[in-house]
């Protein structure tokens, strides 16, 4: 399984796994155009990642910001991750926002009302 | 020291006088690209003129912007057009209570029937429908016959609050003019 480590630019996010702690961290700002190819990697990954568990992973959100499209294929992650849990496997999701930014609190709050088989636990920073 | 020759570029004073007034923040006119939208949301990001308004008011501004300027390369549809057509605009402005963000492009008149349908749609709905629609819409339904309108619209009108103008005007056979102004409560107001 490859490694996942994807430098920030000014409008997509950093992706980074943290093998030592198993984590992947999302930061930053999410906006192309084309949000189905930038996010090919993660789906990917999170494909191979059935076949090769850690013994536990946590799949860390802190966007800034991030636009429909970025909304759509996050959608499609969160549900793949929950398909992962639903397997067995222990995933936790931390769905970041700065206190106040309603917007981004409700956005965590909506992709958790789709999940089956997990939870994302909403934190305010 | 050379006087300004008032006739020869009297227009830029003028032009600076009519921004100030109408509280224009920001203005582009020309051809949409991810660069273009990336420096435009750059510069909004660095602009004082939103000095004292709350942190999360800004990210809301930046949010509407980000949609409306995807919006734009999404509908702007006479790309092959000369540049007349094939350029759009965008205004980021304020009133006494509102921000405002409009812009303006040339759509096929064939696509608006769809977009109107959808416009309409979303200008019907209170806070808790567009949260379902934007739900359907995301995973992958579209139960509610919005039709043309995609989810960026419906982010506009989430995120604005408010309803969002818009207006298809004849410009030719084949082309209409499509303004769509979306309108932000200040939070200093």
């Amino acid at each position: 399984m490859e490694d996942i480590n994807i430098v920030g630019t000014v409008d997509t996010p950093e992706i980074v796994l943290n093998k030592d702690d198993h984590t992947i961290t999302f930061s930053g700002k999410s906006l192309p155009e084309d949000a189905a190819s930038f996010y090919q990697p993660v789906v990917d990954w999170l494909e191979s990642y059935r076949n090769e568990p850690f013994p536990c992973v946590t799949f860390v959100f802190k966007f800034m910001y991030f636009n429909t499209s970025s909304s759509k294929l996050l959608l499609d992650i969160i549900c793949q991750i929950d398909e992962v849990h639903g397997d067995g496997h222990d995933t936790k999701i931390q769905w970041h926002y700065k206190d106040g930014d309603e917007d981004m609190e409700e956005a965590g709050e909506e992709f958790e009302e789709v999940l089956a088989n997990s939870s994302i636990e909403l934190i305010a920073d | 020291m050379t006087k300004l020759n008032v006739s020869k570029l009297g227009y830029s004073y003028e032009m600076h006088k009519t921004l100030r007034k109408q509280k224009i923040i920001l203005v582009y006119e020309g051809y949409f690209t991810q660069d273009i939208t990336n420096a435009i949301l750059r510069m909004t990001e660095l602009n004082e003129s939103f000095g004292g308004e709350e942190e999360m008011m800004k990210r809301k501004i930046f949010n509407v912007m980000v949609e409306c300027l995807q919006n734009i390369c999404k509908h702007a549809d006479a790309d092959h057009e000369s540049e007349d057509k094939r350029n759009s605009i965008l205004i980021l402005g304020k009133t006494d209570e509102n921000y405002f963000i409009t812009t303006g492009n040339y759509i096929y008149k064939k696509n608006i029937p769809a977009l109107e349908e959808g416009l309409k749609h979303i200008n019907t709905l209170d806070k808790d429908g567009l949260k379902k629609l934007f739900k359907e819409i995301r995973s992958g339904g579209d139960v509610s016959g919005a039709g043309g309108a995609g989810l960026g619209l419906v982010d506009i009108a989430r995120k604005s609050g408010r309803q969002l103008d818009y207006n298809f005007a004849n410009i030719d056979d084949r082309y209409s003019y499509f303004p769509l102004q979306a309108s932000i409560v200040s939070t200093l107001n």
